[in-house]
């Protein structure tokens, strides 16, 4: 895992001393509100509905045990006892209180971690395949390219006033897990010829106008990348409109003047900027490819966790959802679901980091990862360990078997926190979860991503969902518009509107009506719901969502 | 035609805490919604949110609409119910301080 060098230590200890007088001089009445709130807004530190919030990157989703724990000890002391996991790899902290916050980053330093452009129009966290440096299908770790996009793009001078947000997802597996053709840049590492580099994907996103990236480079060397990388987004910087902030980012950029266009363009800039680098970028992915190596695996039998598996039903159902493929076969990747029915999805415990950070510690080579689905990993776990380590997951309520099932919702923080937000998203995941949990149907549904957005801003990514949600305001009434067949993964695609909206009070009715239609048509229990909507297509779920009025009568 | 007015309450969040905060009659920061002053006046409303937004304790000061009730001012938006109230999924905020 990379470590702060004297550099990083400098800047991020320099930036706190610096927000810590800015505080200070805002409550004296020294700053105004007006000045104080994009220096605040450069720290992650926002005003919500019912206080503030500070949000702290947590790059590509990688976390120590220290680190862990140092969030359980923020959330104890300064929040209400919990922090709240969000879909870009950032915890979230509710409720702080303004004279805190320069102590918070000031204890974030102290495990060099920090909350620097985790809001404003710069580039956002880093985000990466969580199963980054673990995963069977993996080609190459996409941590060492991440962290060396955070350095570049941390306080770069050029990059600090852009048109708007920017946000950079990096892969170096086929099956994409890091939503990269949803991100203003997506890299897919790969390697050509013996020579490692990526394929370069521009203008994705969701939001308002959801679009899928395209491919503006199917092959950069890691000797061009960053380079590339910079010529892109100095073309956008200049190109990406500021008179309209909807129609700002990259996407539209890329959707207004064409590809061609935008290639041509990053092209002639690059072709500018390259020498400047002079190859120090690839010096320092060098080094900091040094903090990435694989651990030390251990060579041991796995009698234990077959075992375990033969003979605990509760061990098995836990191992089949939240269990991946691993690079070396003794060893799995572990999903903890932060989603326990009727929980908030992504919301954790300080008690339950700190039983986490000391699994890791145990059981994990000293490794944690946040996921954009909202739930920690841990990414190298020895099989005969699992055993164990499920008995302390269980007796930490973080054993809920439903990794990729239809209760493993993503969530955004709605109108329960968010002051952007038009509804609430919180209550419908815990609806949505805690019925099919009654219904004990969720093993039998199998594969669904459900994901709920409580504004057009789409942080909880429902767009991309096999079921996506979202909140809107309708005449002063929370309403719930669906969408159907989306998908974040490599084959990427938006989903489709079924049609109007339904009220707060009809949301879960709804979806329990479009799960039992898939189970009722779907060829055979192999056949996932997203697989037998792109077989069928709209028609047997709007009938189930909108049955016609007579059959209404009828039920009534 | 331009539309009747409807009541207002000014609301902001305060500074050190970030909590959402009311203006009351005596032109003090009240924390609950109950003890808020509501301004039947279209001018008074916009008078006494000038004057309010010069606080230099305070943020994002704003008028909204609410309509008198038995406790006094009620909310008219689901939002200002939240606001008043504190989130659905955990017992914090006002709902659980006041």
């Amino acid at each position: 895992m990379y470590s702060y060098n004297d550099f990083d230590e400098a800047f991020v200890r320099e930036r706190v001393a610096q927000f810590t007088g800015q505080v200070e001089r805002r409550i004296d009445g020294s700053l105004t509100e007006e000045e104080f709130r994009p220096l605040r807004l450069m720290n992650g530190l926002y005003l919500q509905l019912h206080a503030y919030m500070l949000r702290v990157a947590i790059p590509y989703g990688t976390l120590n045990p220290d680190q862990m724990d140092q969030l359980a000890m923020l959330a104890e002391k300064y929040d209400k006892g919990y922090g709240h996991f969000t879909t870009r790899q950032n915890i979230q902290y509710n409720w702080p209180k303004l004279p805190d916050v320069p102590a918070m980053l000031e204890a974030l330093a102290d495990v060099g971690m920090h909350a620097i452009q985790t809001s404003g129009n710069t580039i956002r966290n880093v985000t990466a395949d969580h199963f980054a440096g673990a995963a069977a299908d993996e080609e190459f770790d996409p941590r060492p390219v991440a962290e060396l996009i955070r350095q570049w793009s941390t306080d770069h001078p050029e990059f600090q006033f852009l048109p708007r947000k920017f946000k950079v997802a990096v892969t170096g597996a086929p099956n994409d897990r890091a939503v990269v053709r949803a991100h203003d840049i997506g890299l897919v590492l790969k390697e050509q010829n013996g020579v490692k580099g990526a394929e370069v994907i521009v203008g994705g996103g969701l939001g308002r106008t959801p679009m899928v990236g395209k491919t503006l480079n199917d092959f950069v060397p890691f000797a061009d990348l960053l380079p590339y990388i910079e010529a892109t987004v100095s073309v956008w910087n200049l190109l990406g409109r500021r008179d309209n902030k909807y129609k700002a980012r990259i996407k539209i950029t890329v959707h207004e003047h064409g590809i061609e266009d935008i290639r041509a363009r990053v092209d002639a800039r690059f072709a500018q900027i390259k020498p400047t680098f002079g190859g120090i970028d690839m010096e320092m992915l060098a080094q900091i490819e040094q903090h990435f190596m694989p651990p030390l695996f251990i060579d041991k039998p796995v009698d234990a966790y077959e075992r375990a598996y033969e003979n605990d039903p509760v061990f098995r159902a836990w191992a089949d959802t939240n269990l991946a493929a691993h690079k070396n076969d003794a060893y799995a990747i572990v999903t903890i679901s932060l989603k326990k029915p009727g929980a908030t999805p992504g919301d954790a415990s300080a008690d339950q980091m700190r039983s986490m950070a000391q699994l890791a510690r145990d059981y994990a080579h000293d490794e944690l990862r946040i996921s954009h689905e909202q739930n920690v990993i841990l990414p190298h776990v020895h099989k005969s360990n699992l055993p164990a380590l499920h008995a302390i997951l269980k007796s930490n309520d973080l054993a809920t078997a439903n990794a990729g099932l239809v209760s493993d919702i993503i969530a955004c923080p709605g109108m329960d926190y968010c002051a952007l937000a038009t509804a609430r998203s919180i209550p419908v995941a815990q609806g949505i979860a805690s019925r099919f949990d009654e219904l004990k149907l969720e093993h039998e549904i199998g594969q669904l991503k459900i994901k709920i957005s409580g504004c057009i801003n789409a942080c909880g990514h429902h767009h991309v969902g096999h079921i996506g949600i979202l909140g809107l305001d309708r005449a002063g009434v929370e309403n719930y518009q669906i969408t159907l067949g989306g998908d974040g993964t490599e084959t990427t695609v938006i989903g489709d509107r079924t049609g109007p909206g339904f009220a707060y009070d009809e949301i879960i009715p709804a979806i329990e009506r479009l799960i039992y239609a898939y189970l009722e048509v779907r060829l055979d229990s192999d056949e996932t719901f997203l697989e037998t909507y792109r077989r069928l297509g709209m028609g047997p779920f709007k009938t189930a969502l909108y049955p016609p009025k007579e059959d209404k009568a009828n039920a009534a | 035609m331009a539309r009747p007015f409807t009541p207002k309450i000014v609301t902001a969040n305060a500074l050190l805490e970030g909590d959402v905060i009311y203006l009351s009659a005596q032109n003090t920061w009240v924390r609950d919604l109950s003890d808020a002053a509501l301004f039947d006046q279209q001018d008074e409303a916009e008078a006494r949110l000038a004057f309010a937004a010069k606080d230099g304790m305070i943020v994002g000061a704003y008028l909204v609409d609410a309509v008198q009730g038995e406790n006094g001012p009620e909310p008219v938006h689901f939002r200002e119910d939240f606001r008043r109230t504190g989130p659905s999924n955990h017992n914090h905020g006002k709902q659980a301080e006041l």
